[in-house]
């Protein structure tokens, strides 16, 4: 097995899989029902990257382990998702500015693995893409409103910039992992990816008068190698209650 | 020219018995105005509601598949309301006034989403029992004389057809497992049974609107029929997969062909209609909750609109 690769992979699964699962809490709860719709529209498209990249972990790790396994029996220290993720929803605004961080994120990176040489993560990239870029241009659109809307708006959302700014350092650190992938043509290369990001997340938040906070901030990092923020235990807990609790169960 | 009411609504009466459908801008008496606007809005109010009890489990579903099946149909149930609001705005109403007769109590909803999900396996019976209630209501709804509502039930249906498909496969594949799985589906269908023959109302002696609907083809069948024909096709789905319906005087009748069965707690039914049920405070807190913490985006979304505008004028 390409113990790299299963790494890489679990990594794209998670930070889906964890989305998704943030996203989720918002079904039936959002500021009116277009908005609800859209919301658990791009938790459906997650939901199906972290199954496909999930199903092809399990593969390449070939110990029997298939995507429910990976999903519902591994604890926090064993998910590769990113911190944003994991962080909770507060409020619409918030929820829009995780959402901007993270699809601007996936859409440089998998623009990137569309060209690797393993075509199965090239074909999940290639898929997973195009509903990225409807998730990008909603969050955009959305920053836009919410930043240039009404001075309420405007503080909300710079305060969300402002806390989970923290977090962005995470989205590009780069390990062992991805240096043994990239000599093979097969992971993105993260100072690409990261150039790319932060060009296009300033053009967004400035055109939605948004400032971005000092880059000498202090960033939290860990989630390449299973260290997370609080939040992650109660996720799963909440997530994995059913298939741990009826172990023997089939659903 | 004098209008003559009583020859208009001999004309409407006429165009609805001969089965055309009435459009939003053809003449309509008041009352059937509003009798429309008061039974679509409460659909529309229903399916927005009944994200609520589904929504619950979405994030414990057990399995990644299963997840996903629940979003969606969850989904399309705020698509449904979308889409009935927008019949009913055809009436004269506008959303915004309907969800306000929602948020302040005025405007009803159907009273089963104000029972609890408490197991996985609701998520089933909701879907089987639930949505086929729902089906049954609906087919007969597709046939109304009220054009964009028919439409609207003849769309909804489709998509009822496959939740309800994919509730009764839940329970049936649960039904396969293990004990503690049967137990969750029998006590799903144990606690949803009775207030799914609920949902077609009080029976027809107790049924205050159903005279004036019926000359109207709003409605074209009586509660305890839909009922019975509900009951009937349901039980046999229930025996193939084993699961027993929580009801001593269920029998089939060989002479009438139907099922009969036992009494509904009609004092629940009132209770519940009443507001006191086991979620109805939850449950409008959860709508009025979301309302009132997005009441700050519709603004921003708003005012952001009003200054392109502005900027395209200038």
């Amino acid at each position: 097995m390409n113990k790299d690769l299963f790494e890489y992979t679990l990594r794209l699964g998670d930070t889906s899989l964890i989305l998704s699962q943030r996203l989720g809490e918002w079904c039936g709860h959002g500021p009116m029902l277009e908005e609800d719709i859209a919301l658990t529209n791009i938790a459906l498209d997650l939901l199906g990257q972290a199954k496909a990249f999930l199903a092809y972990a399990g593969e390449i790790e070939g110990k029997g382990r298939n995507e429910d396994v990976l999903a519902f029996h591994r604890d926090a220290n064993h998910f590769r998702n990113l911190l944003l993720t994991e962080q909770p929803n507060v409020d619409f605004g918030f929820t829009i500015i995780r959402q901007l961080f993270v699809s601007t994120w996936q859409h440089y990176l998998y623009s990137e693995l569309t060209h690797a040489t393993d075509k199965n993560m090239s074909a999940l990239a290639v898929k997973s893409l195009k509903e990225v870029n409807y998730h990008l241009r909603f969050a955009s659109d959305w920053t836009l409103r919410l930043g240039d809307g009404t001075e309420e708006s405007h503080q909300r959302v710079q305060a969300a910039v402002n806390e989970l700014w923290n977090y962005t350092g995470d989205l590009f650190e780069i390990d062992q992992v991805d240096e043994a992938l990239l000599k093979l043509g097969i992971a993105a290369d993260m100072k690409k990816v990261e150039a790319s990001w932060n060009k296009h997340i300033r053009q967004v938040l400035n055109d939605a008068t948004l400032s971005v906070p000092e880059i000498n901030n202090f960033m939290r990092t860990g989630s390449r190698k299973g260290v997370h923020t609080e939040y992650l235990g109660f996720i799963l807990a909440e997530m994995q209650f059913l298939p741990r609790a009826y172990p023997d169960a089939k659903w | 020219m004098e209008v003559n009411i009583e020859q208009l609504e001999k004309d409407f009466q006429a165009k609805i018995d001969a089965g055309i459908s009435i459009e939003p801008k053809d003449w309509m008496p008041e009352r059937y105005r509003h009798q429309l606007i008061r039974m679509m809005s409460q659909h529309a109010h229903s399916e927005v509601v009944g994200m609520l009890p589904e929504g619950n489990w979405i994030t414990r579903a057990p399995s990644l598949m299963r997840k996903m099946v629940l979003l969606a149909k969850v989904q399309d149930e705020a698509g449904h309301g979308l889409y009935i609001y927008s019949a009913t705005e055809t009436l004269g109403i506008s959303r915004d006034e309907m969800i306000n007769q929602l948020l302040t109590g005025k405007a009803k909803y159907s009273s089963i989403f104000n029972y609890p999900t408490l197991n996985w396996a609701d998520m089933g019976a909701i879907g089987w029992l639930v949505d086929g209630a729902a089906i049954v209501n609906q087919t007969a709804l597709a046939k109304c004389s009220f054009g964009p509502y028919a439409r609207a039930m003849l769309r909804i249906c489709k998509e009822e057809n496959f939740h309800q498909k994919q509730g009764y496969q839940i329970l049936a594949n649960m039904m396969q497992g293990t004990e503690a799985q049967k137990q969750m589906v029998q006590d799903a269908v144990n606690r949803f049974w009775w207030p799914s023959l609920m949902m077609f109302g009080p029976s027809d002696k107790n049924s205050p609107n159903s005279d004036e609907l019926m000359r109207w083809k709003v409605k074209l069948y009586s509660n305890d029929d839909l009922r019975q024909r509900f009951i009937d096709r349901t039980v046999p789905q229930a025996e193939a997969i084993g699961i027993k319906i929580p009801d001593d005087k269920l029998k089939w009748n060989e002479k009438t062909r139907h099922y009969e069965w036992g009494e509904i707690n009609w004092d629940e039914f009132y209770a519940v209609i009443g507001g006191n049920g086991p979620c109805n405070r939850l449950r409008m807190k959860q709508r009025n909750d979301a309302h009132k913490n997005g009441q700050w985006v519709r603004e921003a979304a708003i005012a952001f609109a009003e200054k392109r505008k502005k900027n395209k004028a200038a």
